[in-house]
């Protein structure tokens, strides 16, 4: 870990919230991605037979 | 074999399955290298001290917010213009994504104004710009699930990019436009006098990368899952 003196607080945040957002936006588009392929297949599967 | 035929839905689904793994890949390791590397192995500012490490994310971000707004732009003028359905749903797929981006640009610049400026918020051209521009994606985002026509909404919501576009890039040039406010000019330019030293240049070239190809990434995986979607409506309509 680096030394960041007095601005370990904001440089921490900074990273935080940032690293939080983009695995949260990967994590939800991989969900939706799955769920679909999931709805989409059922339907297909049901359509023939 | 024309470009265009690349926007058609099934070979869409196609070209882009094998290319998603490479892409979020590619985009983790230039992400790792990029962040990793500005964060543990890149020294102080003389004047700005560690708080110069959220350079790396609020650069990146605050440019592909811009930027997914402008390529919003594109696939709303490809639509209009020859109404290429997987177009419209990139451009729907984008806007997420480009939320997502300007809300780090926000956050981050709040964070780093603090000790740097002695406010998280100034009504400064840029910051401004910025906020108007969160505000648009939000409004092109909540237009998209106000319509239930997909045709009429791509219609609608791509007049709404065009005009949003105006804020895009007023983000972009308002400093230079009004030359006033907290916020500085761009951190990085052709001429070496205004651009960001070398030690902290090299990694933020890999974070701007890591966030290109994450966005590119994104938008791939949700187009796809747009279309799913689209092709799922179509079925359960045909089903009664």
């Amino acid at each position: 870990m680096p030394d960041l003196g007095k601005y370990v607080v904001e440089v921490l945040l900074a990273y935080g919230v940032s690293v939080a957002i983009l695995v949260g936006l990967v994590a939800v588009s991989w969900r939706q991605s799955a769920r679909m392929r999931r709805a989409l297949q059922a339907v297909e599967d049901r359509k023939h037979g | 074999m024309s470009m265009w035929e690349y926007a058609n839905p099934k070979r869409f689904m196609g070209w882009t399955a094998p290319v998603l793994p490479w892409a979020f890949g590619a985009a983790g390791i230039c992400l790792s290298v990029g962040l990793i590397w500005g964060f543990f192995f890149t020294p102080d500012d003389f004047r700005q001290g560690s708080t110069v490490k959220i350079i790396y994310l609020h650069v990146p971000s605050a440019l592909m917010a811009i930027n997914a707004w402008i390529m919003m732009l594109v696939a709303s003028l490809i639509w209009l213009v020859r109404r290429h359905h997987v177009s419209a749903l990139a451009a729907k797929a984008a806007a997420p994504v480009g939320v997502a981006m300007t809300l780090i640009a926000l956050a981050t610049g709040a964070i780093w104004g603090q000790p740097m400026w002695g406010t998280y918020w100034a009504w400064d051209p840029r910051l401004t710009s910025f906020l108007i521009l969160f505000l648009f994606y939000l409004g092109y985002m909540a237009l998209w699930a106000a319509i239930d026509d997909p045709d009429t909404a791509a219609d609608l919501t791509s007049v709404l990019c065009m005009v949003g576009s105006v804020f895009a890039l007023l983000s972009r040039y308002a400093v230079n436009f009004w030359n006033q406010g907290l916020h500085q000019g761009a951190s990085l330019s052709l001429d070496k006098e205004k651009n960001v030293a070398d030690v902290f240049y090299q990694p933020l070239l890999f974070a701007i990368a890591g966030f290109v190809l994450l966005f590119f990434a994104l938008v791939l995986l949700r187009t796809r899952t747009e279309i799913r979607s689209r092709r799922l409506r179509a079925l359960l309509r045909k089903e009664g």
